[in-house]
């Protein structure tokens, strides 16, 4: 018999950036005793990454902005696969969130009158985006974690959630560990809410911390719940690509929002020449009306350089094929020409120190480097649209690791105001689940020994193979065979190796202590970085048509007659092998599609 | 460009440990927090560290860098001489828990007791109205990023573990001003700043403004002020008297 700590909560949350905050706030507020559960310290959670700003349409800069505007433009940069309820909620509601954010003490830069001040964004027809300077993910961390701590909210940190428990159908609870001491918790929940983040470190270059092993879509997984659009990949744009330490760390599409430009090696603009037929009617096709878009929307058709992200990523990475590319790879963000050293200063201060300290490159004087960086993941679990609940009873799901919102592709700063619009949507739902359930079950003793066995096992194989090699052929073959462009031959490929580094990861080893070991840490999430890898790799070859963040040399374009409606799905099947099918989308209601039609 | 590093990197936990030396690869541009990982990768996988972001954004890696404390993501290793043995030590005023962790839970602890911030009653139309002049000093104390450079540096505590009940540490002394000088908040925490919080104890040596990654002015915009108003309240006799006669 294993010991472990044993905790019993209507609600558990996993994960604690801007979503588990969010839905822990809620479920607390509706009376459920509420456990946080997350793997790093509270507050570190790579939410603080998040640079730009978080979309709503406030109004406050442009009046004419709306909720139906918004929509539109969220529906249009997911190349139409969202799903559109979510989608709708999401417009109508995060204006509320934000407002609801200053409430509890977020402090928004400034209008001239006071209000909210809205910046610029790639694929939003208006300036949409609440900011602080460019480090709007930590003042929302920040306001959610102050507001939750005097609420009640059990928070357990450093603690990694390893299996959910089932009880019959029904997702019944998790066993975790310490990451300080090693040793085992064992959760009884009425109701469980994932808000794990995305898979970043399944691929080489990433703007993604070590924290974002795709946990949550492995845990529903496992739990026997399905995952929708998994092919769907976003690479933004704009990484960092020297020096090669920091390749992939984020350089906000606020730079560009804020008037900075993309050029090659011959000073070329050349968005110019990448400008799709899907958004032509509204780009400007000459610098003049470029430039003068940011002053004037009203007359002039925005820049390409905020094309959505897939379409930028893409052009990035043909320049640089092409021989055009900056001395490191990438190509050059330029703002140093175009604003004043002071503003500059005041809108990207923390590019100014990334930057400056980095890659000693001062951006007020010389341009930046910058290429593609796998950043997000629009794929996830399928959950409904009101509720967040999953295909598995007792389990809920928001933030990155839910699938459908942002359809094949995010725009920038739909991220943020995801997290907290359903964030708070899954505390409710998980807590009124709780509320209609008799008691928490008590945990199957056999669930936990057999998931105990298999989060050992490693260190009674000391002497094998360690993790870490695993981990880096695995982001090397993601970035190389499923990366921004993908082919059939690649992707087969791709699944074979990923079937070999299974086998390498089925008999992992490390050795040492149980106490804040990084090796056993990186040998148990290799698991779920494997399952989502597979996920990602299987969906991308079903899916024969270039869609949104899922482009294929072998189908370039979309298809819209046979894949513009569906979702990919993957769920686990009888025989404990990943299925792959695909299923209809939701259908817009008509006073919805009329928003389209113009 | 590749060069070889000396690593001198504190092993060991709460009961005991030493220095370990480690010869390490390093390639342009890395910083001391890709060496510990290239450490860890190649040499010693249960080295324990923490860190998350890798972008000085999210202050989980502080560490003592040759003695200084930094946070290890952001400290480029061109910053030492070719062949220079460079330590690194965990934060030393927290209990250790293994290798360069440290428990930081006593942060979290005194970010328990400072009251919620408190909003007055918005416009009419639901939102507030503030002007960026306003606002820009609690965005200043907005940037913290929690890494506790300045906690782990204050003297009051390093060297003086048992003042940590009474004392909350300059993180917190910006917390609270930053409360204090927000436009909408209506509580009072110059009673909890005084008595709870020990503001009194700092000596204004600055050590904390000039370990802060986010050059916040820990002392002079945050900590001075809130001396002066707790002394304003508190030590100003035409005040004291003022409320002995009227009671207030």
């Amino acid at each position: 018999m294993v010991e472990y700590e044993r905790h019993d909560y209507d609600v558990i949350v996993i994960g604690a950036g801007g979503a588990g905050l969010r839905a822990a706030i809620e479920a607390s507020a509706q009376g459920a005793r509420t456990a946080l559960i997350c793997k790093s310290l509270l507050g570190k959670a790579h939410t603080v990454m998040a640079e730009g700003g978080i979309a709503a349409a406030l109004g406050n800069v442009w009046p004419q902005d709306n909720w139906r505007v918004h929509f539109r433009d969220t529906m249009r940069g997911g190349k139409m696969l969202n799903n559109w309820r979510m989608a709708q909620l999401h417009a109508q509601e995060a204006p509320d969130r934000v407002n609801e954010l200053e409430q509890w003490g977020a402090l928004f830069d400034r209008t001239d009158d006071g209000r909210i001040l809205q910046r610029d964004f790639g694929g939003h027809r208006y300036a949409r985006l609440a900011h602080v300077g460019d480090r709007t993910g930590l003042e929302l961390i920040r306001t959610l974690q102050q507001h939750a701590v005097h609420n009640g909210i059990d928070v357990f940190m450093e603690c990694t959630v390893s299996r959910l428990l089932k009880d019959g159908d029904r997702v019944s609870g998790a066993v975790a560990y310490w990451r300080e001491s090693g040793n085992l918790l064992v959760f009884n929940a009425k109701s469980t809410v994932l808000a794990t983040g995305g898979t970043g470190k399944a691929f080489a270059v990433t703007s993604n911390s070590w924290e974002y092993t795709g946990d949550g879509h492995a845990l529903a997984y496992w739990a026997g719940a399905e995952l929708i659009d998994m092919e769907c990949v976003q690479f933004h744009p704009t990484g960092m690509v020297w020096p090669p330490s920091v390749r992939g760390i984020l350089v906000t599409e606020g730079v560009r929002g804020d008037g900075g430009t993309l050029r090659n090696s011959d000073g070329e603009r050349f968005m110019f020449d990448y400008i799709p037929d899907f958004f032509a009617a509204e780009t400007a096709d000459s610098i003049e009306e470029a430039d003068a878009w940011y002053e004037d929307k009203e007359n002039n058709r925005r820049t390409p350089d905020l094309l959505p992200r897939d379409e930028v990523a893409r052009a990035i990475n043909s320049e640089v094929k092409a021989g055009r590319g900056s001395p490191h790879g990438g190509v050059f963000l330029d703002i140093a020409s175009r604003r004043s050293t002071e503003y500059i200063r005041r809108r990207l201060p923390s590019m100014y120190h990334q930057f400056k300290q980095l890659a000693d490159v001062d951006i007020t004087a010389q341009p930046m480097e910058v290429g593609p960086t796998m950043h997000y993941i629009m794929g996830g679990i399928r959950v409904d649209a009101d509720t967040a609940a999953t295909t598995v009873a007792g389990l809920y799901a928001a933030g990155e690791c839910a699938g459908g919102m942002h359809g094949a592709n995010r725009l920038g700063g739909n991220s943020l105001s995801d997290l907290v619009v359903f964030g708070r949507r899954a505390g409710l739902g998980a807590a009124e689940d709780a509320a209609a359930q008799a008691s928490a079950r008590e945990a199957d003793d056999a669930q936990v020994e057999e998931i105990v066995a298999e989060m050992r096992a490693p260190f009674e194989r000391d002497g094998a193979e360690g993790p870490y090699d695993i981990q880096r052929d695995l982001q090397e073959t993601m970035h190389n065979l499923v990366g921004i462009i993908r082919t059939e031959s690649e992707l087969i490929e791709a699944r074979e190796r990923i079937d070999a580094y299974k086998g390498r990861a089925a008999n992992v080893g490390v050795y040492g202590h149980q106490q804040y070991n990084p090796g056993w840490h990186l040998a148990m999430d290799l698991q779920a970085l494997l399952t989502v890898s597979e996920a990602t790799a299987r969906a991308a070859n079903v899916r024969q048509e270039s869609r949104g963040g899922h482009t294929r040399d072998d189908y370039p374009g979309p298809n819209d007659a046979e894949w513009g409606n569906k979702n990919v799905v993957i769920r686990q099947g009888a025989d404990g092998e990943m299925e792959v099918t695909t299923s209809p989308l939701p259908e817009m209601p008509a006073e919805l599609q009329e928003l389209f039609e113009e | 460009m590749s060069e070889t590093a000396n690593m001198r990197v504190f092993r060991g936990d709460a009961e005991s440990g030493d220095w370990q030396d480690y010869s390490v690869e390093v390639e342009e541009g890395q910083v001391v927090l890709d060496v510990i990982h290239r450490i860890q990768a190649t040499q010693a996988p249960d080295l324990a560290v923490r860190w998350n972001c890798k972008a000085g954004k999210c202050g989980s890696c502080s560490a003592e860098i040759n003695g200084e404390p930094r946070l290890m993501c952001m400290t480029r290793m061109n910053l030492f001489e070719p062949g220079e043995q460079i330590t690194v030590a965990p934060m030393k005023t927290w209990p250790l828990i293994r290798d360069l962790v440290t428990d930081v839970s006593f942060n979290y602890e005194v970010a328990r007791t400072i009251p919620a911030f408190k909003p007055r009653a918005p416009e009419a139309d639901g939102t507030y109205r503030m002007m960026q002049e306003d606002i820009e000093r609690g965005q200043e104390f907005r940037k913290c990023i929690e890494c506790f450079l300045c906690q782990n540096v204050c003297h009051v505590i390093r060297d003086h573990p048992e003042n940590k009940p009474e004392f909350a540490g300059p993180r917190f002394f910006v917390r609270l001003a930053e409360l204090e000088m927000h436009p909408l908040d209506t509580e009072d925490r110059l009673e909890l700043a005084r008595k709870d919080a020990g503001v009194g104890y700092c000596n204004i040596t600055k050590c904390c403004t000039e370990v802060c990654p986010e050059e916040i002015h820990i002392t002079d915009n945050a900590i001075i002020p809130l001396k002066e108003r707790v002394a304003d309240r508190y030590f100003d006799p035409i005040r004291w008297l003022g409320s002995k006669l009227f009671g207030r």
